[in-house]
């Protein structure tokens, strides 16, 4: 079951990605780091010139359901194990004796076969606690992460599964 | 400027600074390449990410009008660094790179290529 098609925001021809619209018409007011009416009104003819120029590229738009949740989560959830993910990491290099680490590879079943929704956890793995996205199987069912200093193999999947998966999922609904 | 900038400023370039550097030790020191990895996705992330506020809050009060656009340069540096690692750790994983049998992935081999 894709998590496409069906936006809260419709598009249509003229405006096939209202999202990226806003997205573009925002990055390019960063990029100019003024906000006049010229520039406003030049991002957002680059934001809507740029999706329907694109447009063959990505034929399906994203179906956030929840955009509170996608807010919670990005903001509150990723923020804060950013920078725990960054202590904890700091921590396990400047031990005394480093070999005392235990890395190696895990193995996570995906419950979802989604593949925006498997690029951000894998994203989202790669820049929290002790884990990097190594590989995604084939057939999109396990997600192979390195984990720096792995105690209990079980206990860290699960983490993983409840605590990115599960509200990703939720988000994209799928 | 005022004092308490001033101290905000200083504190989050020393933290970036301090993540950064962790991170480059790390890299250093870690036994394995795919431990190595770890340094560059989340210290140097962070460590710039620091700095890049820093920045923002001193010519938001220094310059003229607020200044914000180095939220940007945070932004592309977590989109991009985890794509980075992604593929480092896909090409060593392909080119068998890890040293010893335990840090071998359970069954991921198989999918992923040659036999090692």
């Amino acid at each position: 079951m894709p998590a496409y098609r069906k936006s809260p925001i419709p598009g249509n021809r003229w405006l096939p990605h209202p999202l990226m619209t806003l997205v573009l018409a925002i990055i390019w007011l960063l990029l100019v780091n003024t906000i006049t009416f010229g520039h406003l009104l030049l991002g957002t003819l680059l934001g809507i010139a740029i999706p329907w120029f694109t447009n063959r590229f990505w034929p399906e738009r994203p179906k956030i359901s929840k955009p509170f949740l996608l807010f919670r989560f990005f903001f509150i959830t990723f923020v804060t194990d950013v920078i725990v993910a960054n202590i904890t990491v700091v921590r396990l290099f400047l031990l005394p004796d480093i070999s005392r680490l235990r890395p190696r590879f895990l193995e996570i079943p995906l419950d979802t076969q989604d593949p925006m929704v498997i690029t951000i956890l894998a994203s989202v793995i790669s820049l929290t606690p002790g884990t990097v996205s190594a590989e995604v199987s084939d057939d999109r069912q396990t997600l192979i992460v390195h984990g720096l200093d792995v105690a209990d193999e079980a206990l860290a999947i699960q983490t993983i599964k409840t605590r990115y998966e599960a509200p990703l999922k939720e988000i994209f609904s799928c | 400027m005022i004092f308490f900038i001033e101290l905000l400023v200083s504190f989050f370039l020393v933290v970036g600074a301090f993540f950064a550097m962790a991170g480059s030790i790390g890299s250093y020191r870690l036994p394995d390449f795919f431990s190595r990895l770890h340094g560059p996705t989340k210290s140097t992330t962070l460590g710039v990410g620091s700095m890049a506020i820093a920045s923002a809050i001193y010519f938001s009060f220094h310059g003229e009008g607020i200044s914000f656009h180095e939220v940007l340069i945070t932004l592309f540096l977590f989109i991009t660094a985890p794509v980075s690692a992604h593929f480092l750790a896909k090409a060593a994983l392909h080119q068998g790179l890890h040293k010893n049998k335990a840090a071998l992935p359970p069954k991921g081999e198989k999918e992923t290529g040659p036999q090692i």
